[in-house]
């Protein structure tokens, strides 16, 4: 697999080949293992090792990429030629840098921000097709024993990202990780659980088999409640999968192209005084390359305080174009954060490693069942999509684990809802919170998130089952 | 070549750990073919700059009308190139373009955001074809009236909440199709495969044959063929070898056909796989996808604008906002981003945020009229996605305009 150092020698031999004003290359290599079940049998075993080089060339103001995968001399040299003659066509972007050096990558203060925590994890890249097939038959084993069928995946990655360009700049990530995601499934029932971790030490199948478990046979033989606005109970999974949808709009590029749910609403108190938001890619829980799309050092942003949205995430040419227009007053504090995308895109920037703030008095989940005296407890969200971008409002189900909580205790399983909520509202109505944990879901990225108890979410139909 | 092999093997042992029964594949024919997308143009030797220009022609009509705020332009063309070889002796080498262009013009004021899309929304309009697609597509034409409709939707009405009837453009019938008969009729999905992620079916197996799907009207087949068109599901070979086929799913509203593939062919009694085996990449096993499901036009001659003179009182929804279903595929809800009220056979007042809801065979049954070919467009959907590792890849969907009766409306911004 590609190492640092083949990848600066790969370096060396595009920066021969290309006549632009400067050049970057971004690396990312990866293999890739993911064993999956249904029907408690193995019914897909893929794995994967690639390399990539993703070329891009700086003419006076005109960008582009060509991307690769093959690394002999005929196929760089095309890689090279192709994104030339793309960059050589555009018109002149005003807004568009210089590539970063090494030093301007550290941001404002020229020291380098904490870093992150070491997410290679030796025991992660070694596992083997055999190893993942034994813990299949361990989460299998736990179905049989429930009278369930399981489905799920149970997957592993070794993966290297890195960032050179002809300003010196020279940065290396490399990582693993490990995730396992496990359906239970019973007649008229469903559970689910997935964690996700570098290490996979902090995984234990064998437990979220059990919960996901616990979860079909308790929610067996569903009840259906009419629809309305009730007291909820979002588990981690959920509260990542919904409040994902806002974090695009967390980027300067959406405050200039007025596409964001916070233009005019930069300072104000939009949240519940509860809710604290910041964007940490060293944070301990978190994963991934601890530099953006350009090289530059991701900088811890305060995104949330108090309920206050504070600022936003920027890429150097946006924090820029920022400064100089008539919203530079009114978004607070403007500077490259490190969160831009590679360039060029047109979406600018987005926080990716959201971490939501210290609970003061976090509350367990059971905490939260045995205080509420009519609610609904949501395992996992599903099919999430936004229905009207300012007011944020997206729509989607529940899934895989619903149930009915009164006087303090789970009751039964629920026939599943959809829902059509504000985030605006529910982060209004947060009554309390869990200690934040590493949570994954499907329709978001993986954050730093707690399972929150929401009251009058919005239910507005059922489903037949 | 050899390792990579040799670790093939020794994942497959590792599979054969958790398991029950061997797999069985439905018997097919070796072929040995060539094949490539038909086109008139080759997308490939127009000039970046030619298309740059159209594309800035049609930002700049956008931009001319006061009220918008942000113009997006796109076009791509993609060329992919695949070899089939199987120890049974297929050898089969094929070349798909595809085409792909539209462009959305976005208003922020007050407090909304609002959107128009051309010709369709995500992405606009892709087919399996040449560049000959974006001269057909008459891109600057409709560029500022697209602009104006963005813009005058902050003065609509709110459309109403209740029920209705309703009628649907094209593309919208055509995403409908694709969430509420494409993803259910996956054959994967009704066995259990995709219970993780995409989730299962409402259409268990006992069905077959027997379910009302829809009424009598409601015809749709999956057909790969190119005589079925230039959609994104069109291929001569899916990617186990199999040739492309028409297999009837709905006839006169009764459901009659899953998607299938060599090794889920035999759980429903057929000998043969449906040919819809498809992969993102080399790199990614191939798995149940759509082809093309189409719904088929009405018969009797009937144009959009017919249709409405013969509503008397009802809601005409155009381009997809917003799309959701539960994971059996029963519930939906679905925004449109602009939509008219229709009075007594005529368009009347303008309507923001559209959105309508049901369960899936109900809406089905409650189709009373579609328009004829003359308003059929097989539409693309680029972006489907499936699978884990999940792939995306691209379906087709032929549909034209139709007609549904006491449906569910506004119930997307209920309780807000």
């Amino acid at each position: 697999m590609l190492t640092r150092e083949q990848a600066a020698d790969l370096f060396d031999r595009i920066r021969r080949y290309s006549s632009a004003d400067e050049v970057e290359a971004i690396f990312t290599g990866s293999r890739f293992a993911l064993t999956r079940f249904a029907n408690n049998v193995i019914h897909q075993n893929v794995e994967e090792e690639n390399s990539i080089v993703s070329i891009r060339t700086n003419f006076a103001g005109r960008t582009a990429r060509a991307t690769t995968n093959q690394f002999d001399d005929g196929s760089l040299r095309r890689a090279v030629a192709a994104s030339e003659n793309l960059a050589r066509v555009q018109d002149p972007d005003p807004d568009l840098l210089p590539m970063p050096d090494a030093q301007e990558s550290l941001g404002k203060t020229g020291e380098a921000p904490v870093a992150p925590p070491s997410r290679f994890f030796e025991q992660t890249a070694a596992i083997t097709p055999a190893d993942r097939a034994e813990v299949v038959k361990s989460i299998v084993s736990i179905a049989c024993k429930h009278k369930l069928t399981t489905a799920g995946i149970y997957s592993a990655s070794d993966s290297r990202e890195g960032i050179f360009n002809s300003r010196g700049l020279a940065n290396w990530h490399h990582q693993t990780l490990a995730e396992v995601s496990i359906t239970m499934l019973a007649d008229d029932s469903s559970g689910w659980q997935k964690l996700n971790s570098p290490d996979v030490n902090n995984l234990n199948p064998v437990r979220l088999a059990e919960t996901a478990a616990q979860k079909a046979v308790e929610s067996a033989d569903p009840r259906e409640i009419a629809p309305g606005k009730y007291t909820v109970i979002l588990e981690p999974a959920a509260v990542l999968d919904i409040v994902g949808f806002m974090f695009w709009d967390y980027s300067g590029v959406a405050i200039l192209d007025q596409r964001s749910f916070l233009n005019d609403r930069i300072g104000t108190q939009l949240f519940g005084e509860n809710i604290s938001i910041s964007d940490d890619a060293a944070h301990p829980l978190q994963a991934g390359p601890p530099f953006d799309g350009e090289g530059m050092r991701r900088q811890p942003v305060q995104l949330v305080e108090n309920g206050v949205v504070k600022r936003v995430v920027y890429a150097r040419a946006t924090a820029r174009k920022m400064k100089n227009s008539e919203y530079a007053g009114k978004v607070g504090l403007i500077e490259p954060t490190g969160h831009g995308f590679p360039l060029p895109n047109e979406m600018g920037e987005m926080p990716l490693n959201v971490v939501f703030g210290r609970v003061e008095n976090p509350r367990s989940v059971e905490q939260m069942i045995s205080s509420t005296e009519r609610g609904v407890l949501v395992t996992r969200l599903w099919y999430i999509r936004e229905v009207d971008p300012y007011e944020k409002i997206v729509t989607g189900m529940t899934r895989d684990g619903t149930f009915l909580v009164e006087n303090g205790k789970v009751q039964c399983g629920l026939r599943n809802f959809r829902f059509n909520q504000s985030l605006i509202s529910m982060l209004s109505n947060v009554e309390a919170m869990s200690t934040p944990v590493r949570a994954s879901g499907e329709e978001s990225f993986d954050m730093v998130a707690p399972a929150m108890k929401v009251k009058e979410f919005n239910f507005t139909e059922a489903t037949k089952f | 070549m050899e390792a990579t092999a040799a670790r093939a093997v020794e994942i497959a042992r590792a599979s054969a750990r958790v398991k029950r029964e061997d797999v069985r594949l439905a018997p097919e024919p070796a072929a040995v073919a060539e094949w490539t997308t038909p086109y008139e143009v080759d997308p490939f030797t127009t000039s970046v700059e030619q298309n740059l220009d159209l594309l800035l022609k049609v930002d700049a009509e956008m931009r001319a009308v006061a009220g918008v705020t942000l113009a997006e332009t796109g076009m791509n063309f993609q060329r992919e190139e695949s070899w089939f070889l199987s120890s049974e002796g297929a050898d089969i080498h094929q070349t798909k373009y595809s085409t792909g262009a539209g462009y959305t013009a976005y208003a922020f004021a007050g407090s909304e955001i609002q959107k128009r899309s051309y010709p369709n929304s995500f992405g606009g309009q892709w087919q399996n074809r040449g560049y000959e697609q974006i001269a057909e597509m008459r891109l600057v034409e409709n560029a500022r009236r697209v602009a104006e409709e963005a813009v005058a939707l902050h003065h609509a009405e709110q459309c109403p909440q209740g029920t209705a009837t309703i009628i649907l453009d094209g593309s919208q019938l055509g995403l409908q199709i694709h969430e509420s008969i494409g993803h259910p009729i996956e054959l994967d999905r009704v066995l259990g495969m995709e219970a993780n992620f995409a989730g299962t079916s409402f259409l268990t197996l006992e069905k077959l044959g027997h379910l009302r799907y829809g009424s009598e009207i409601v015809n749709v087949v999956a057909d790969a063929r190119q005589e079925h068109g230039p959609g994104l599901g069109t291929f001569a070979y899916d990617d186990e070898g199999v040739a492309a086929q028409s297999t009837p799913i709905i006839t006169n509203g009764r459901f009659i056909g899953y998607l299938s593939s060599r090794e889920t062919a035999h759980t429903i009694g057929a000998a043969r796989s449906g040919g819809t085996l498809r992969a993102e990449g080399w790199n990614r096993l191939p798995m149940i996808r759509m082809t093309n499901v189409s719904i088929l036009p009405g018969e009797k001659p009937l144009s959009l604008e017919q249709l409405i003179a013969a509503t008397d009182d009802g809601i005409y929804m155009e381009t997809n906002k917003s799309w959701s279903i539960d994971d059996k595929r029963y519930n939906f809800q679905f925004g449109c981003e602009i939509a008219w009220e229709i009075k007594r056979g005529k368009r009347v007042r303008m309507l923001k945020n559209p959105s309508y809801s049901g369960i899936t065979t109900e809406f089905w049954n409650s189709m009373d009229a579609i328009c004829s070919r003359d308003e059929w467009t097989l539409w693309g959907t680029p972006n489907c996605g499936k699978g884990q590792p999940q792939q995306v890849v691209g379906t087709g969907h032929g549909a034209s305009p139709a007609r549904f009766r006491n449906i569910r409306v506004g119930s997307a911004y209920q309780g807000s």
